[in-house]
């Protein structure tokens, strides 16, 4: 068999490594890439276009605050197309996953005035390292951090983003992160979609199944608020109703980096002496 | 292999408007029970079944529900029959003993809206699963969008094979790879699968409820979010449905672009089908390689529209925005090393011994029983049919091409994966002519008119996957009154379920990744 003989092992010594950095090094993101929008307070003169183009509501205007849901906004640039002073654009921000819910609203005084709140996003320190990370799951959980994806109702888009971890370019692996198949070896539960009603009880008997401690993340504007779903009578508007989550990675569909991103702050969460949102405590092994 | 195309003749100048209301088809009134009958001849005379739609005329100014059923003539003339049924009673003699192809349409709408297709040979719920309660219809007027009726608790019945030495295999609604939501129920003697019941319906969002009431830009959103990967497909049906009940004219690089996009979307899925394929056998080396060439197509895409997975390009009147120029300049060098390595990676999978004896043989669907469930796509290539949009009714740009016909004669697990593997080279060359005739000049232009209320109209897109229908009717002022979206996985899901009996239990994977359907563009 000399042709294979090539193809699995010669061919394979010969190519060089394509794997990515993150978080190492920042995404590598194109000049088109849609990130957060961002507003140019000295710009805007409060018409509310962008209120009233927004899909899913994601933006509000009170007095002088202006204020942008990230949980909800599906980065698709109506904002920035309808604002008659080109006081919005989407900028490059991907990386936005949040431990609480009212994290992810963003305001800004749009008169030139100071930024009156940000996404308090990641203390700096949380964004770790690849060989901290390692470090820090192994001292969290004795081993490396096992997921579990949990597709709750989703358009696939999430799915297909959780999915292309797996490949050689994103490759959580190296972070010592892996998927697992059964809930009762998972550590983290990754949930997608709005939590359809046909998906509730095997979505709770999922959770059920898992190991204490546990810990959820809900991915995507849809898991997070329903999305562009919000308001159906065939679900709810995302899975917190549900299901206890610990952290939120906002995004139609977040890029593998920002679910990284998102995984980085869910074992930021199991540091010593925290609990886990659904009240356990986290047990920490010794290095 | 690819075949020569036959002249078009008058097909070809299929761009202008007019063209593209005679191609929509008129409506004819029927009576309830001859739907059944009607849909059949055409059938029988060559023609396939496209969709069924079930309707509330209470909106637009009738008293009662209504069914239409929408059939391709022989000619790829739209026949489209509808069929008033009173509210109180509203029920037609079922067309699916007649054409197999329609029974899930059936079911669907016997969910959503209580139109009973009487003597439906397998009349079980389908998307609204145990917890609805019973005479909820959400797709009627009257039933809120936003009002979630109260939990019940119902028994759903599976379909089980029973016999000494039978046993049954529940598997789902969660699976164990990073997959989506569907409960197949097996029932086998030892290995060997006599029956597959697949239940799907469990990531139904209510999509088309919600985009009721939306102004013509304002669903689009939602209608492309049907399905996370088939984005391209779903927004260019639908943009051809407003566009024909509009009569609006796309301008030249608008149909282009479009062509590129729905290529590349074709593309991507294609290739990282081929490796989706092999992780269905743990054939690890060619996951790696392809899973690694879809990365890098994403990333193209992501450079070309902002978006790795292509949504929010495409929208009625033309594209939301202009293609980055970088990412166009950097997409031929791209493409051209990705044709190279798809092509090694390809070859060094069937060059396997121990893949392709996996492949061959397993997951038959002839050609009979895929015309006759109205298989779409890959699906239906695979197994010999020629059938495909592009060709049959160009749309976008498509008609200034030459698309070669990808076919396969032994409908099998290989056959399918010949095809994909071919689409996908013909999609690379596809690619590099659109981006080499792509125009100057605008990329969109707003819509010609307000339609009447009660209009209504059809798009359809060869996706991915197959062929994908949007019917759309207006409501007043450029708002959507109804819309049905049938993808291709609609239409697939009951052919897999075919494809399975006979097969051993752990081949199911493998045929299940070699149709590598959608269930979110399914179940909606």
């Amino acid at each position: 068999m000399p042709f294979d003989v090539f193809d699995r092992v010669l061919r394979p010594l010969r190519s060089r490594p394509v794997t990515s950095r993150y978080p190492d090094a920042p995404p590598d993101l194109p000049a088109a890439a849609r990130g957060l929008p961002e507003l140019d307070p000295v710009r805007c003169d409060g018409s509310a276009a962008c209120v009233g183009a927004c899909p899913t509501g994601a933006i509000s205007l009170s007095g002088s605050l202006w204020t942008l849901d990230a949980g909800a906004c599906i980065f698709c640039g109506a904002c920035e197309r309808a604002c008659p002073r080109d006081a919005i654009r989407l900028g490059r921000r991907i990386e936005l996953a949040a431990r609480d819910r009212a994290d992810l609203a963003i305001g800004r005084a749009w008169r030139g005035e100071a930024v009156t709140a940000e996404i308090p996003g990641v203390a700096a320190d949380e964004l770790l390292a690849a060989p901290r990370l390692r470090r820090a799951i192994w001292k969290a959980l004795s081993r490396s951090l096992h997921v579990r994806h949990l597709d709750a109702g989703s358009c696939n888009g999430c799915d297909w983003e959780i999915a292309a971890l797996l490949n050689p370019y994103h490759d959580v692996q190296r972070l010592g992160i892996d998927f697992v198949a059964s809930p009762r070896h998972a550590d983290l539960l990754l949930v997608t979609g709005i939590m359809t009603r046909n998906l509730e009880a095997a979505a709770r008997r999922t959770y059920e199944a898992m190991p204490e401690p546990r810990l959820v993340v809900a991915v995507g504007a849809c898991a997070i608020s329903g999305g562009v779903f919000a308001g159906s009578y065939a679900g709810r508007d995302g899975i917190a109703d549900v299901l206890p989550v610990d952290v939120f990675v906002p995004g139609c569909p977040p890029r593998p980096e920002a679910l990284i991103q998102g995984l980085l702050v869910a074992i930021g969460r199991l540091a010593p002496g925290l609990t886990d949102r659904a009240g356990a405590r986290v047990e920490t092994g010794g290095e | 292999m690819a075949e020569p195309l036959e002249a078009r003749g008058a097909a070809s100048v299929a761009s202008g408007q007019a063209s593209a209301a005679a191609r929509n088809g008129a409506v004819e009134p029927v009576a309830p029970d001859a739907l059944g009958p009607r849909v059949a001849d055409t059938v029988a005379a060559g023609g396939r079944f496209v969709m069924l739609v079930g309707l509330d005329e209470r909106s637009v100014g009738g008293d009662g529900l209504a069914v239409e059923a929408i059939a391709a003539g022989p000619d790829g003339g739209l026949i489209r029959l509808r069929a008033g049924l009173p509210l109180a009673e509203p029920s037609y003699r079922s067309i699916s003993s007649l054409v197999p192809a329609a029974h899930w349409d059936e079911r669907e709408a016997k969910d959503l809206l209580g139109i009973v297709p009487v003597g439906h040979p397998d009349p079980r719920r389908l998307v609204l699963h145990e917890r609805w309660p019973r005479g909820y219809h959400p797709l009627r007027k009257d039933a809120a969008a936003d009002v979630r009726p109260p939990d019940a608790a119902r028994h759903l019945v599976s379909f089980e094979v029973h016999g000494e030495g039978v046993y049954q295999l529940p598997v789902g609604p969660i699976h164990a790879g990073v997959i989506e939501p569907g409960h197949f129920r097996f029932s086998a003697i030892g290995e060997r699968v006599l029956h597959l019941d697949a239940r799907l319906g469990f990531v139904h969002r209510g999509l088309e409820k919600l985009v009721e009431g939306h102004s013509f830009a304002g669903a689009l959103p939602i209608v492309e979010r049907a399905c996370g990967v088939c984005t391209v497909t779903h927004a260019l049906a639908y943009s051809q449905a407003v566009e024909t009940l509009t009569g609006t004219a796309v301008p030249p690089r608008a149909r282009w672009a479009r062509v590129l996009v729905a290529e590349l979307e074709r593309l991507y899925n294609h290739v990282g089908d081929l490796g989706n394929i092999c992780a269905g056998i743990g054939f690890q080396p060619a996951v790696s390689r392809l899973g690694w060439l879809k990365e890098r197509l994403v990333r193209a895409n992501d450079a070309l529209t902002g978006h790795r997975y292509l949504t929010g390009v495409v929208a009625p009147g033309g594209l939301v925005a202009d293609l980055d120029p970088a990412g166009l300049a950097a997409l031929p060098e791209t493409l051209d090393a990705i044709g190279v390595e798809l092509a090694s990676a390809v070859r060094s999978i069937v060059r396997s011994e121990g893949v392709m004896a996996r492949f061959h043989g397993t997951g038959v669907v002839s050609d009979h029983v895929a015309e006759a469930l109205g298989a779409l796509g890959v699906a239906a290539r695979a197994s010999g049919l020629g059938h495909d949009l592009r060709r049959d009714r160009p749309y976008a740009a498509y008609d200034e091409l030459d698309v070669g016909l990808v076919t396969a004669s032994t409908g099998d697990v290989a056959a399918r994966f010949h095809v994909r593997a071919q689409e996908a080279h013909e999609s690379l060359r596809l690619i590099r002519e659109a981006v080499g005739r792509l125009p100057a000049g605008p990329i969109d232009t707003p819509l010609a008119a307000v339609p009447a209320a009660g209009e209504s109209a059809l798009g359809a897109v060869e996706g991915p996957r197959g062929a994908s229908w949007v019917w759309l009717r207006a409501g007043a002022d450029a708002t959507v009154d109804r819309l049905r979206l049938r993808s291709a996985s609609f239409a697939n899901w009951p052919v897999v379920a075919a494809a399975v009996p006979g097969n051993l239990v752990p081949d199911f994977p493998l045929i299940n990744k070699s149709f590598e359907l959608c269930y979110a563009c399914s179940d909606r």
